[in-house]
């Protein structure tokens, strides 16, 4: 059963120093708030894991928070460059980053065999492609049957893995709609997990038999933290700050004004201020 | 009557000619997601338009700023989880075309979106692969849509983070590849296709009012052209109010608040 507690509690209880920790959601809901209390509760040495590092991990590495990162696409989207992430791999600001880096593909099939508690996960991949001579991960296997060489990568497994979701019920039961990405995987490859929610309510009424329903005991904590994706989105709650992912730019490209931004919202910020984000709904969402 | 338009504007229109109603794309963001929606609201409005974030038949009326805007959800018609994009629909041989842009291009239409200079100790750390290591090898053929300019069109790349024709010649096929790869690459000042013997990018197609000496200047290689070339139609009516009225609704949708 997972426990409904505070962010700062769930924090606390889940995530170590020196943990493995994916923060999943593509694009679409990034759990925002949970990585602001990672930085508050001045948690350090992270392994940090994400398909899309975004703006939640350039603030982790901007901070020091991380000694190393597995991903698979480093940018803004749309905007360009992740400018902590490129200080850290460029000038080891504010500390050296190990870096593994794979392609999309080799992540979520990575997420995939975790989640199926397999050792590695196998694909027609990598062909050609550099990444595979960089990163002493990306290896192969042969198959038994027809011969053919597939690229194999090891299976993901987080210590912890934190998602943000539409709701739960007051048993802690998940609902994610939309687009949904590899968090189910990355819960469920994870030791323990954190689902951030927009709501609490008391009946889930999933949309369909096949929604995506993460049940309570599958989960280790749910909280409550409505807009807790800001910037990112929360599909029938509030639509992507564009404007926000376009303006961080400016801020991240400077070591100051970076780390005065992480005092003002951050360090002197709390879960609760996620809320005013909520209530613009997009046009077409529920 | 002479339009106006710009070679970004050309080189747009350009790629977008190059896609069918038939065709199943697998759309990169930026200049290729332009290209796609163009083709979808002129010429081709049945063409199926899958995004990584695991959008299926989507037909955004803003073009997304990220991959997986919301606006991709709310009219696709079906969303996936994006292992099974990956697993089924990318790997499973289902794509008929995919199309990417990247940072720098080599003659054989490898990419590289990972990093200038040594990968340990990069002068510039880029972005990276994301799905285009795997775009490129299972999709059934490739579009690439650049700018035509020497800081992106290299003689050498530091990084291949996609393969397009590697070496040239029967390269793909070596390494066991059945997909045909980088099929066209549209610019803004023409269009290349390989050579069907070296697979060395030639120009087929000129766009109108550039000259070859400009191509040359911009190119960081010696540029081979075809035996024919032909001059790229001047876009017509249609196709450049279409292309401005989708990049106005999406610059008044990214700038708001």
């Amino acid at each position: 059963m997972a426990r409904i507690c505070t962010l700062s509690e769930a924090i606390e209880e889940n995530v170590r120093g020196g943990d493995s920790i994916a923060m999943e959601g593509f694009t679409h809901l990034i759990p925002y708030a949970a990585g602001h209390e990672i930085i508050r509760q001045d948690r350090k040495e992270l392994f940090l894991i994400r398909m899309t590092p975004d703006l939640i991990y350039d603030q982790l590495i901007g901070v020091g928070a991380a000694r190393g990162m597995k991903f698979s696409w480093g940018g803004n989207p749309g905007v360009g460059s992740l400018h902590r992430f490129r200080d850290a791999v460029e000038n080891q600001w504010p500390r050296p980053l190990e870096i593994e880096e794979h392609s999309h593909a080799a992540m979520a099939n990575a997420y995939e065999a975790g989640a199926a508690n397999l050792p590695f996960a196998m694909l027609r991949g990598y062909i050609g492609a550099d990444l595979a001579k960089v990163n002493p991960n990306i290896r192969s296997i042969t198959c038994p049957f027809t011969g053919e060489v597939l690229a194999a990568v090891p299976s993901i497994r987080p210590d912890v893995s934190i998602i943000h979701a539409q709701r739960a019920d007051r048993k802690g039961n998940v609902l994610i709609e939309g687009i949904s990405g590899v968090q189910k995987e990355a819960v469920l490859a994870a030791k323990r997990s954190i689902v951030t929610v927009e709501a609490i309510v008391d009946e889930l009424n999933p949309p369909s038999p096949n929604a995506v329903v993460l049940p309570t005991w599958a989960v280790s904590s749910v909280v409550h933290v409505p807009g807790g994706a800001f910037p990112s989105y929360a599909h029938g709650y509030y639509p992507r700050s564009n404007a926000f992912y376009i303006a961080w730019d400016k801020i991240a490209r400077d070591r100051d004004s970076f780390t005065a931004w992480i005092k003002e919202h951050v360090r002197d910020g709390k879960p609760e201020d996620f809320a005013r984000h909520v209530g613009k709904r997009s046009a077409r969402a529920a | 009557m002479s339009i106006e338009f710009t070679p970004t504007e050309m080189m747009t229109i350009a790629a977008a000619r190059a896609l069918t109603n038939d065709d199943v794309c697998f759309v990169g963001i930026g200049a290729p997601s332009a290209a796609c929606n163009v083709a979808r609201l002129t010429h081709a409005p049945d063409i199926t338009l899958i995004y990584e974030s695991g959008t299926i038949g989507t037909k955004p009326d803003v073009l997304p700023l990220s991959i997986g805007d919301g606006e991709l959800c709310d009219t696709a018609l079906c969303t996936v989880s994006v292992p099974e994009m990956f697993r089924y629909w990318l790997q499973g041989g289902r794509i008929t075309t995919g199309f990417l842009g990247g940072a720098q291009i080599d003659r054989f239409a490898n990419l590289n979106t990972t990093v200038v200079g040594d990968y340990d100790k990069p002068k510039v750390r880029l972005p990276g692969g994301g799905g285009a290591p795997e775009i490129a090898s299972n999709c059934g053929q490739i579009y690439i849509t650049m700018a035509l300019n020497k800081r992106g069109f290299v003689d050498h790349l530091d990084f291949i983070t996609s393969m397009g024709h590697g070496e040239g010649g029967d390269h793909r096929a070596r390494l066991g590849m059945k997909t045909k790869g980088p099929t066209r690459v549209i610019t803004d000042l023409c269009i290349f296709e390989p050579d069907p013997a070296t697979k060395e990018l030639t120009v087929v197609s000129i766009h109108p009012g550039v000259s070859r000496a400009t191509i040359e200047e911009n190119c960081g290689w010696p540029v081979r052209f075809a035996e024919t070339v032909a001059e790229t139609p001047v876009p017509t009516t249609a196709e450049i109010s279409v292309l401005r009225d989708i990049n106005a609704r999406t610059k008044k949708a990214h700038e708001a608040a």
